[in-house]
């Protein structure tokens, strides 16, 4: 056993790569949420049967028949949400430590099919209930599939295996959450981590004084360790505190109000509610994976120095940029829904320019607007200026998923979360 | 003088192709011959038995008598997922209840005269054209038959259209 985990690591680590601030312990979090998923996946499939018939009894069953059986599920549950949002923190912090790019590059294109991964592998099991809440909730969401141009409406009938979700929908998602994805997942990961030893290990920025190597054990293992066990104690307090959604079972014939999709998905909800389906489904989601997977190989002048946020006027436009992209978002929202509605004011013009071409361009605008009359004075160089439409995509998408979640309440109109 | 294999090997050579660049060739080009061949089989397999579409035989579900549905009312059968509708001019039209934005069931409000889908407040009146975006598309519908004064309603074929029409009702 000892082995096996010294196996994983190399022999001798440098001293800086271990102070915590570095990594947050992030990637090694996630790794341990995997396997805590993968323990308690295997738990639930004793009980569980995927068919629409059956599958909310068995839930039913394990919650309130099993020993622990609410507790497993719970863990299940939140070690799913804790998992999406340690890789999403993951994701930042490699980016913003600039551990993308040169040796890292085909690394980094893996980390984020391993982000996508995570969230259809989430996806996929919100369906499993088949309770009220996961049915409307995967409803509304394939349905936004059917916007895509040309293969959209097949590709969702492919899916879902049908008009509406049915039986083959449950088995289709079933397979690909406890089956595919896994096993993905499990592959992938391991070959995340050797190309991370490839690279030789974190990327780390030069210190003045010398530092040491010192052994992986017990320097690192033991650090994980106890990372590990802290990790554990959240999440079980979170299963003993708060249980994991059931509502009554699905009902095809009636529409929760509001329904929203899985939460991770409330930011592109959002955009919908804003921009035509073919613009807020396809165009900007498709643009903003595309940027995100060519970060590494734009031209860059100088190497990555491993400092956050590269520079002190990398942390100065960061910030602002944030605050603009909060301020501007948030503006966006209020004004589409109380001042103007694009698409009302403009009946005759064709839905896909009145609320999607036309939006978009005013959003250019404005951000073109803050890069020529404030973002140029800082000079920043091409990392930096990447960096600053990182900033802009990153706090943008928390804006929209926060309002989604949070402030959506009867019939979709904005509310405060209170009244949720 | 007896060619040796070395011979031929650097005649081939000389012509810029050996055999064993040529069986190499074969080889590679049999590797990728599977694997097309392999991801061809398997998305056939997924998505052939998948995409179902509904071309059900006729499946007609009797809805009642003519006359017990007067003008500008409304019934709810939510056994065949449609609502009969109908108009004020006496003509009959089967509403699929799935709203025409992303598939939420609209529900019909009887003081308002307009169903409303509760996910993101689409409406549309009573003979399905939309009246509130988002939705951009009138309600799909059924084909309604009228025979002996029983109105039915074929729940096998969706049918889906961009706006309401006039030839889309039925009359007795």
């Amino acid at each position: 056993m000892r082995t096996i985990f010294l196996h994983l690591h190399p022999v001798k680590v440098n001293e800086t790569a271990l102070r915590f601030n570095r990594t947050f312990g992030l990637g090694g979090m996630a790794v341990l949420l995997i396997v805590i998923q993968i323990i308690t996946g295997i738990l639930l499939r004793f009980y569980y049967v995927p068919s629409p018939a059956e599958a909310y009894n068995s839930v039913l069953f394990l919650k309130n028949q099993v020993l622990f059986g609410q507790f497993i599920r719970n863990i299940h549950y939140w070690s799913g949400v804790f998992l999406l949002l340690i890789a999403f923190l993951h994701f930042l912090r490699v980016f913003f430590t600039g551990a993308y790019r040169d040796s890292r590059s085909i690394n980094w294109l893996f980390g984020l099919f391993l982000l996508v991964l995570i969230v259809f592998a989430n996806f996929t099991g919100y369906l499993l209930p088949w309770d009220q809440l996961a049915y409307w909730a995967i409803t509304v969401s394939t349905n936004i599939i059917g916007y895509l141009p040309v293969v959209g409406e097949s590709l969702r009938n492919s899916i879902i295996g049908g008009m509406e979700l049915n039986a083959d929908t449950l088995q289709t998602f079933f397979t690909f959450h406890t089956a595919l994805f896994p096993f993905l997942l499990i592959a992938i990961v391991l070959y995340h981590f050797w190309r991370v030893r490839k690279a030789g290990g974190v990327l780390l920025p030069e210190t003045p004084g010398k530092s040491e190597m010192v052994p992986v054990m017990p320097n690192l293992v033991f650090r994980e360790f106890i990372v590990g066990l802290v990790l554990m104690a959240i999440l079980l307090i979170f299963a003993s505190l708060f249980n994991a959604p059931l509502l009554e079972k699905a009902n095809p014939s009636y529409s929760m109000n509001p329904t929203k999709a899985p939460w991770y998905f409330a930011g592109v909800q959002e955009l919908l509610m804003h921009f035509h389906p073919f613009f807020a489904a396809f165009i900007i989601p498709l643009s903003v994976i595309v940027f995100l997977a060519w970060i590494p190989f734009f031209k860059y002048n100088e190497p990555p120095n491993g400092h956050w946020f590269i520079s002190g006027k990398g942390i100065r436009s960061s910030k602002y940029t944030a605050i603009f992209a909060t301020v501007a978002t948030l503006a966006g929202i209020l004004f589409n829904a109380y001042v103007l509605n694009f698409e009302i004011v403009m009946q005759g013009i064709p839905a896909l320019i009145s609320n999607g071409i036309i939006p978009l361009l005013i959003l250019f605008l404005l951000m073109g607007g803050y890069y020529q009359f404030y973002l140029k004075g800082f000079r920043l160089s091409k990392a930096e200026l990447v960096q600053a439409v990182f900033v802009f995509i990153v706090v943008a998408f928390i804006i929209l998923s926060l309002t989604g979640i949070f402030f959506r309440g009867k019939d979709m109109e904005l509310t405060f979360p209170w009244n949720v | 003088m007896k060619k040796t294999g070395k011979d031929i090997a650097e005649e081939g050579t000389r012509k810029g192709i050996t055999r064993r660049d040529f069986f190499g060739m074969a080889w590679k080009g049999l590797g990728i011959l599977v694997a097309i061949e392999s991801v061809g089989m398997i998305t056939a397999y997924f998505f052939s038995g998948k995409n179902k579409k509904t071309t059900a035989p006729k499946q007609l579900l009797e809805a009642g008598l003519v006359d017990s549905f007067g003008p500008g009312s409304v019934s709810a059968f939510m056994g065949g997922r449609f609502y009969l509708a109908r108009q004020q001019d006496g003509g009959f039209i089967a509403l699929s209840l799935r709203c025409t934005h992303l598939g939420c069931s609209v529900s019909w409000e009887e003081n308002k005269k307009r169903f409303i889908c509760p996910c993101h407040s689409s409406a549309f009146d009573i003979s399905g054209e939309v009246l509130n975006p988002p939705a951009a598309r009138a309600l799909d519908y059924y084909p309604v038959l009228i025979e002996n004064g029983v109105v039915k309603v074929d729940i096998g074929t969706l049918k889906e259209r961009k706006s309401a029409r006039k030839e889309q009702l039925i009359y007795a």
